[in-house]
């Protein structure tokens, strides 16, 4: 590896833990309640909000009425931007007249933004209006990120309260997060954004006359370049923050006018992890123990960092095809060098390999190159962490309930081990408990293999296949696996806007947000219900490295034996035959 | 138990998407457009007619040989601005070599002197099919070529590279790049 490369992850890595203090405390005073500044400012506004939406702040409700609004308003979600797609054709801001859109791939897509996936089986700018990119889009990509804050905050108070029914006010904690923590960010960032390039206009399509006319495929002169434009930054802003990753445009953002510049990479990309790292320092805020925090992130890193520095390696290698062609892929100080298919000359290897692994940790799925390009083992890597369940991060919310799920896992067999009743945080994990963990552990699996087996079993799923061999299963394989990890990010040459795959997906990204969600407050609203046992000599200590490590290891032994099988038929093969042709 | 959550649930929606959906994209859109608004209308570039030719931030397709050549593009036609999209051929896949293959012939064939092993970006496809740079060793790659076929000194050429070239942010982050489109035009300015 290069010092460069070296050095844009140890920057990255700095300045992202850097910032976990800072804004884990604040987001920790928001769901407390307690002053801190914002929610002074707007405190007046917040109220009124409940007072007109009939919301009852005092009322705290059981985890069932907690769990029956967030699905209310969530499929209130689905139902109107599917009907929003559907309609968009009758809607104004429609400068480009885009037609309706299909009711399966509307239907994808609905669930799609709706549980903060944001895999995108349609092209952006050649398919959505603004008023739907607004209106539908960028909205949920609000709301299904507080959704998934509020249910981590609904989770928290049930370590933290003592027989306690109730675990607050999911329209508090939604609107909190929105208003407070979400909103601030986003403006932040998308201002930033603009003074590095990205549009934020309403205006419709530029028209350049070519500076050099040349001839489609066709033979016909084309001497004009229609440039889509639109609110661009705005959305995009929500879209890093909000682990959601679904572009203004096709190309997401590794489309120049979404990621203009090293700098705006750089910002991006930090905001793929920011909020995600942070909640890590907000749990241990409010569980009252600090430390319980940092381990949790450290648990995190032990899987990440590796991650980072072997997907750089790969990507820096040549690819053994291209060198017997005599083109020149070593790294120089003109050029990155390694496996530049599908990646923009301004990110190189570097930026670009340590988005990907960021972007799979996170659940985000917004990409900077095209993952269907990687060399076989790289593109492994992203498929691979998001297989782990989307608890190395995660999405903001979803990531750390994830992993507070394998760690109940975690103390239920260290327990068995030392021969302890389990217990964490001071309430005792009981039957209950690890039959709903499992549950959360276990559900993506079953939502990515079985699909995968369907799918090249029938012709509806392989007609879809760009790349022949084992790499055709790999984009099949990565499909589902996105769908079912809540991330977004494909191996793109998938053709995935079809009926088969629309409706499939669909179902993926339904159940498996929903289906573990709900488990992880009834976890939620019977740890409220327990007393709170003192730390005695026999407590098993949850800060320590030692306990650390154990969690990072049952992470990864039910993620990667699960998925080894898998795993082999598609990027291991091609690596070998790869490497071995 | 979930009646009475109704109401709250249709309101809480309608506020939020006025907030998250209308307000906070057009305050976004107000500050841009007053304070960055060359930015936020996609850094067009005009001609000294005042018609738009292009955005310094979306490649165009360059294959005369007096121009620097870009990278390769997947969209139909290419370097639709429309469309964007990459080429998602996988690493094992023979239409990349093909792809690679042809590229190499077309540099080869305007430009048959140079024994120099080609680039790796300057015969790969980008990410967005619109990436408007070229790494600094894929414009170097071209630099005798543009001399010769525009009869101008190479001293002259490196100067305009300069000018048009980014560097890292902060020296560490990114790579450094070269702007295809800002270097033809510089060119085409000194000297048609």
């Amino acid at each position: 590896m290069n010092w460069n490369n070296g050095i844009q992850i140890l920057i990255y890595l700095v300045v992202l833990v850097l910032a976990v203090k800072p804004l884990g405390i604040f987001m920790a005073y928001i769901y407390e309640g307690r002053p801190a500044g914002l929610n002074v400012w707007f405190g007046p506004f917040e109220r009124w909000i409940y007072r007109v939406c009939g919301v009852k702040v005092e009322a705290g409700m059981t985890w069932k009425e907690y769990a029956v609004a967030l699905m209310i308003f969530n499929v209130l979600g689905i139902v109107v931007v599917y009907a929003i797609q559907r309609l968009q054709v009758f809607l104004p801001l429609n400068p480009m007249g885009m037609a309706a859109v299909t009711p399966d791939s509307s239907f994808n897509t609905a669930v799609s933004f709706a549980s903060n996936t944001n895999w995108q089986g349609y092209g952006g700018e050649s398919t959505m209006s603004y008023l739907t990119q607004m209106l539908a889009l960028t909205v949920q990509n609000f709301v299904s990120a507080a959704t998934g804050m509020a249910v981590l905050v609904a989770l928290i108070r049930g370590f933290v309260q003592k027989q306690t029914k109730t675990l607050g006010n999911f329209w508090v904690d939604l609107v909190r997060s929105t208003l407070y923590i979400l909103i601030p960010l986003s403006l932040v960032l998308a201002v930033a954004l603009v003074t590095q390039g990205t549009p934020q206009t309403f205006n419709s399509s530029a028209t350049a006359t070519l500076v050099q006319p040349m001839k489609d495929s066709a033979g016909k002169p084309v001497t004009e370049q229609v440039i889509a434009l639109g609110p661009v930054a705005s959305q995009l802003a929500i879209k890093q923050l909000g682990t959601n990753g679904g572009g203004f445009f096709n190309a997401n953002s590794a489309h120049p006018y979404e990621n203009p510049t090293p700098l705006s990479n750089f910002l991006e990309m930090l905001s793929i992890l920011l909020i995600p790292a942070a909640l890590c320092y907000t749990f241990g805020f409010m569980v009252r123990d600090r430390r319980q925090g940092w381990a949790l992130l450290a648990a995190m890193l032990v899987i990440f960092i590796p991650c980072l520095l072997w997907s750089v390696q790969i990507e820096q290698q040549a690819n053994p095809l291209l060198a017997r062609l005599g083109v020149d892929q070593s790294a120089t100080q003109f050029q990155p060098g390694g496996n530049m298919e599908g990646k923009e000359a301004r990110f190189g290897i570097a930026s670009s390999s340590i988005w990907s692994v960021a972007t799979a940790s996170a659940s985000n799925g917004s990409v900077n190159s095209m993952h269907d390009s990687f060399m076989p083992l790289g593109g492994m890597l992203p498929m691979w962490l998001i297989e782990l369940g989307e608890v190395i991060f995660g999405g903001v919310g979803s990531g750390l309930y994830g992993l507070i799920a394998f760690v109940i896992v975690a103390v239920f067999i260290a327990g068995l081990m030392i021969g302890r009743t389990p217990e964490y945080l001071g309430k005792k994990i009981e039957a209950y408990e690890m039959k709903m963990a499992s549950l959360v552990a276990l559900i993506p699996h079953v939502f990515i293999l079985l699909p995968t087996a369907l799918a090249v079993l029938i012709p509806a799923g392989k007609t879809g296949i760009l790349n022949p061999g084992a790499h055709g299963f790999s984009e099949i394989l990565y499909a589902f696996t996105s769908a079912a990890g809540n991330n977004g990010s494909a191996f793109a040459g998938l053709s995935a806007n079809t009926p088969f795959y629309n409706i499939a997906l669909g179902l993926g990204m339904f159940f498996c947000r929903f289906w573990l969600i709900i488990p992880m407050l009834a976890i939620a609203g019977s740890l409220s219900s327990k007393k709170i046992v003192p730390v005695s000599a026999g407590t098993l200590p949850t800060h320590t490295p030692l306990f650390v490590f154990f969690l990072a290891m049952v992470v990864l032994i039910v993620g990667a034996l699960t998925f080894f099988p898998a795993l082999a038929l598609g990027p291991i093969v091609e690596h070998l035959m790869l490497n071995g042709a | 138990m979930w009646r009475e959550q109704i109401r709250p649930a249709l309101m809480i929606f309608i506020v939020l998407t006025v907030i998250t959906g209308v307000i906070y994209p057009l305050v976004v859109t107000g500050v841009s457009q007053v304070f960055f608004h060359k930015q936020a209308n996609g850094s067009l570039v005009y001609s000294s007619e005042g018609i738009v030719i292009g955005s310094t931030l979306i490649g165009q397709n360059f294959d005369d040989p007096k121009y620097f050549w870009g990278r390769l593009s997947a969209t139909t036609p290419v370097y639709n601005a429309a469309a964007s999209s990459g080429s998602n051929l996988g690493p094992s896949n023979p239409a990349l070599v093909d792809a690679v293959k042809v590229r190499i012939a077309a540099l080869k064939a305007v430009d048959a002197g140079n024994q120099a092993p080609v680039p790796v970006d300057l015969v790969t496809a980008s990410a967005s099919g619109l990436d408007p740079h070229l790494s600094l060793a894929g414009v170097y790659y071209q630099l005798a070529r543009i001399a010769r076929v525009r009869n101008m000194s190479e001293v002259i050429i490196r100067q305009v590279i300069d000018q048009n070239t980014s560097g890292r942010f902060l020296g560490l982050v990114g790579e450094p790049v070269v702007n295809v489109l800002k270097v033809n035009l510089a060119l085409d300015r000194l000297k048609i």
